[in-house]
């Protein structure tokens, strides 16, 4: 089976050319962000403010890693539950957010809006929190810092290891494995 | 009496915090290798590999194998012939867990309020402590750190007796199917049968402490863990999510005597991070 590598930030081009099921190496910059920055962000677009990070064109990370120990640029840095973000994606994508990578199912509105806006969902493998750690290489808390490890990051990622779940033709890559496997 | 001190409860706790988040235990780790023999997907054979190369780093870097590094659970024997000394027993597992989670640089992942999300600098405290009062002199502490994203997706409910066997087969492979990745697959599956509404939760909770491949000592329940380990894994759901024949490491049953109108049922599902130590003072 072969891995593509890609590099993100990416263009519509890319993203279409990526399906359901393919496995990828992820290099370049991605932003974190999980429950309490994203629903800070909302409170932010609901008020008419600005969003502290310009999310067109941009990937995000659903993480929120444990704290580095002296010498280490981040500790374990695994995929958190996408769902609970649903809420708050289908606006973001509107923005102009193009991919995501997290663990889990994603709503139908999420996949709707994932179609429509030309955009991507990856799985990381959730429970290799010290594995992705090594694949990032720079990280720096840009807002929301109260937050702690819920701050939104940027971070420049190299070879993180991931799969397309939600590709932009609407499929669904954990429906259609478990399918292909499913005898009961 | 026997006496064991305040100070050698918070030490020792301290240390399996750690170890509980740093070593994956040879069980699950044996697991997964057969797995990975047996599994029927290319993509899951994948994920296994990763998970144990991350086990590996883990235990080498002295670094948690996971982000989320749990709420800690504790399930205590303590003899009835012990005495602490120094302070109160609850206190001691709290305070291991605060100096372990603080120096091991764990996740602080605990919410002081469940609905105003408040939170403060307890470091990961207060832990869940089950106490059980044993025979003997001895204190054992049982710890394992618990995910949130196998919690969030295991279930409770009161079954009619009448739905029977079949009932509970049907309510556990909905269960894990429902959970699908969400629940960070292969899972344990940890089961509790009868008892109460509190009790069959934790009965479900303690069938999660024994070793991954240790079959219930009760026969028929031993058949029914097996039985229930090849539909889960008939599901399709695979390691991660991604499709696969590995969707359980293993099927945990425990049981206990019920009221005549209930059949109460527990499914306390734990992800492949399955974390916990023991040790006995
Ligand atoms: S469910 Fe388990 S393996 Fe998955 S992220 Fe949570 S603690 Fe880690």
């Amino acid at each position: 089976m072969t891995v593509k590598r890609i590099t993100v930030p990416f263009d519509t081009e890319i993203v279409q050319s990526l399906k359901a099921g393919d496995r990828v190496l992820i290099s370049g910059k991605v932003y974190a962000a999980r429950d309490a920055a994203h629903k800070r962000m909302a409170e932010s677009l609901e008020k008419g403010e600005e969003l502290p990070i310009n999310i067109d064109g941009e990937v995000i990370y659903y993480v929120g890693p444990t704290p580095a120990k002296p010498g280490q640029i981040i500790g374990s840095a695994g995929p958190t539950t996408s769902g609970r973000m649903d809420k708050y994606t289908p606006e973001l994508l509107e923005l102009g957010l193009k991919g995501m990578i997290g663990k889990g199912y994603r709503s139908q509105d999420v996949i709707d809006s994932i179609r429509s806006n030309q955009a991507i969902y990856f799985g990381a493998i959730g429970g290799s929190g010290a594995l992705i750690a090594r694949t990032i290489k720079k990280v720096e808390v840009i807002a929301y810092e109260d937050l702690g490890t819920e701050a939104i990051r940027k971070m420049v990622i190299e070879d993180f290891p991931a799969i397309v779940i939600n590709d932009s033709y609407g499929n669904d890559w954990y429906k259609q494995g478990s399918e292909t496997y499913r005898s009961i | 009496m026997r006496t064991i001190h305040y100070k050698d409860i918070v030490d020792k706790v301290a240390v399996i915090c750690q170890e509980a988040n740093y070593d994956l235990g040879e069980d699950v780790v044996n697991a997964f290798k057969t797995a990975m023999k047996n599994e029927a997907s290319e993509i899951g054979k994948d994920v296994l590999g990763q998970l144990i190369e991350n086990a590996n780093i883990a235990t080498t870097e002295r670094v948690p194998m996971c982000q989320d590094t749990g709420v800690s659970v504790f399930i205590v024997e303590l003899g009835q012939e012990c005495h602490i000394d120094g302070g109160n027993l609850y206190e001691a597992i709290n305070e291991g867990v605060k100096k372990g989670y603080e120096e091991g640089y764990l996740r602080h992942s605990i919410v002081d309020h469940p609905i105003t999300r408040k939170k403060s600098l307890g470091y990961n405290t207060p832990s869940v402590i089950h106490v059980e009062i044993a025979r003997g002199d001895q204190l054992t502490i049982h710890m394992s750190a618990k995910g949130g994203g196998s919690e969030n997706m295991s279930t409770l409910k009161m079954l009619k007796p009448s739905d029977g066997l079949q009932g509970i087969k049907n309510f556990i492979l909905e269960t894990v199917r429902t959970a699908g990745p969400n629940a960070c697959p292969p899972l344990v599956v940890g089961v509790g049968i009868g008892g109460n509404f509190e009790k069959c939760a934790y009965l479900a909770k303690k069938s999660l402490f024994r070793p991954i491949g240790e079959r219930s000592h009760l026969e028929e329940i031993a058949v029914l863990e097996a039985e229930l380990m090849e539909d889960i894994n008939k599901l399709g759901i695979g390691p991660q999510g991604m499709g696969g024949s590995t969707t359980a490491l293993d099927v945990k049953i425990e049981i206990a005597p019920c009221h005549i109108a209930a059949l109460p049922v527990a499914i306390n599902l734990n992800c492949h991070a399955s974390r916990h130590k023991e040790i006995t003072l």
